[in-house]
């Protein structure tokens, strides 16, 4: 495949994350959200791997493979049973209303490219223009997490910061070293586990995932 | 001097072929449900009875009521005028651009709008403040889709736009792909079709479009119904032009031209496969629903213009 090509591919999948994270913002259902996020692992899954094609990098191929597990399948599915388990309404409950939200986000997006404009001068990879699209995202992440009301929509928005970082990281740099990229997942496993136990423990303590009820008792 | 011509040919194209445009969606249509339906021609002979039949006016109808259907008419002609079907650099499509394009199409909404509360009844005053909310919500969406196109090829002017996609060949680029889809979605809220408004309920209650038209009759109808015939196959025009130009003629030769008329055709049936099926496939949405519908048209489109100045533009 030509190099131009690919870089449009590259494109198209950086533009897919950057609607994505739109998408996550908009949703108002609790499961089209975790629908949304599992697209977002396998979209980044996807990106990694066309990028490790494109720079002949094997440990890249692992990442991928990685992403997709655990990001595109595993971590949705936890999330999922999460949900039903404790009887989460199914509402996403939103502290800004939606659109003044994404006019939010387009205010961040711009941010982003701004601040980004003189690293991207740096660099001289093909996927040298998605290092904006992803700070983009990381912002859109922190977002969510401010402008929700409850613990498992935040942590859905902390699973996207996540997304996000890795796919600067391999935008910028074509991956972290294996070593650091495999003590990355292996963290967000533990953190979901760790998220999880935090969940029960809230519920019961608190009767409720909303956390403006932690405040006022 | 022949490319006037041309010119001419090519807006009395648009505007006698219409009705028939608008038989064949319906005809489609009615295929698609297991119906006859009616041939294609009908909406020709509808409006010849139409136009020979005789008014009935309220007796509280101003002038605005009776001038209404003959300004929605001259400016969507006019707006049809402006866009190239067959031809680039028609000497009409360089008098004006996408936003006076989009100001004509203001024009017959807003008086559409105006003749709908001029009469006073329920129905009209109601569809007009439908209306006016969604073209309110749906213009800056048309506008933010087009100017993706116009950033990157740094023009509103419609030929020049044509041109600069034709000298860029088939690129795979996100911006436009998502000012496609806003598109689209803009022009099923614009022309009243199915997800948003039907084009053919009977329920007043649901009516946006038909709902500021109810008072009128004869000539007045046949000229709005005419014009909104005409609205469709501009919109769908539009979209070629800026989306897939390809097959459009660049100069006044004989064989160019009846190649850029047939993809013309071509083109205009995909375009209305496309919409029977959304049509057939897709209940109305609730009113209160086309909002974010549109917000999401629009938001589209701005993602757009974000994607041409970040990944297309870039740090290059």
């Amino acid at each position: 495949m030509s190099q131009i090509l690919l870089q449009q591919i590259i494109t198209m999948g950086a533009a897919l994350m950057l609607l994505i994270s739109f998408a996550l913002l908009a949703q108002k259902r609790m499961l089209s959200l975790l629908h949304w996020f599992a697209l977002q692992g396998i979209v980044l899954a996807a990106v990694t791997a066309l990028v490790a094609y494109t720079s002949d990098n094997t440990e890249l191929y692992v990442s991928a493979a990685i992403t997709l597990v655990l990001k595109g399948m595993l971590l949705p599915w936890v999330l999922w049973k999460i949900i039903r388990q404790m009887h989460v309404h199914r509402e996403v409950e939103p502290l800004v209303n939606i659109p003044v939200t994404m006019l939010i986000a387009a205010a961040l997006v711009v941010f982003s490219y701004q601040v980004t404009l003189p690293i991207e001068h740096l660099s001289h990879l093909i996927t040298r223009n998605t290092i904006a699209v992803a700070m983009a995202n990381v912002l859109l992440g922190m977002l969510m997490m401010i402008t929700r009301k409850k613990a498992i929509t935040q942590v859905i928005g902390f699973l996207a910061i996540e997304n996000s970082l890795f796919f600067a990281g391999v935008g910028a740099t074509y991956g972290m070293p294996l070593v650091a990229e495999l003590g990355v997942a292996f963290d967000v496993l533990i953190a979901s586990v760790v998220f999880g136990l935090f969940f029960y423990q809230i519920r019961d303590t608190f009767e409720s995932l909303d956390l403006n009820k932690m405040e006022n008792k | 001097m022949t490319i006037f011509l041309v010119n001419i040919a090519q807006i009395l194209l648009m505007v006698l072929a219409a009705p028939m445009a608008a038989g064949i969606v319906k005809k489609m249509k009615a295929r698609l449900q297991n119906r006859q339906g009616a041939g294609i021609f009908q909406p020709y002979r509808d409006l010849s009875k139409l136009f020979g039949k005789e008014m009935v006016l309220a007796d509280h109808a101003s002038w605005i009521f009776r001038a209404a259907p003959y300004i929605v008419f001259t400016s969507t002609v006019l707006a049809a005028s402006v866009v190239p079907v067959i031809v680039v650099d028609s000497p009409f499509s360089w008098t004006a651009d996408v936003i006076a394009l989009a100001g004509f199409l203001a024009i017959g909404t807003f008086f559409t709008a105006l003749a709908g509360m001029d009469i006073g009844t329920v129905f009209g005053g109601m569809g007009a403040s439908r209306e006016m909310t969604f073209s309110a919500l749906a213009e800056p969406a048309l506008l933010m889709s087009i100017f993706v196109l116009s950033v990157t090829a740094q023009s509103t002017n419609l030929s020049v736009m044509i041109h600069h996609i034709l000298d860029a060949g088939i690129l795979l680029k996100p911006s436009i792909a998502f000012a496609l889809i806003a598109m689209l979605m803009v022009s099923i809220v614009e022309n009243g079709r199915i997800p948003v408004d039907n084009p053919g309920t009977h329920l007043e209650v649901t009516m946006i479009h038909e709902a500021m038209l109810l008072e009128y009759s004869g000539r007045h109808l046949a000229l709005i119904e005419w014009a909104t015939q005409i609205k469709l196959v501009l919109f769908a025009t539009l979209i070629f032009d800026l989306f897939f130009p390809w097959g459009i003629s660049t100069a006044v030769a004989t064989i160019a031209l009846l190649t850029a008329l047939a993809l013309w055709i071509f083109k205009l049936i995909l375009f209305f496969v496309l919409l029977v099926i959304i049509e057939t496939g897709l209940a109305k949405m609730r009113l209160f629903e086309v909002p974010q519908f549109l917000s999401t048209a629009f938001f589209l489109a701005l993602l757009g213009m974000f994607m041409h100045y970040i990944l297309e533009v870039g740090a290059q």
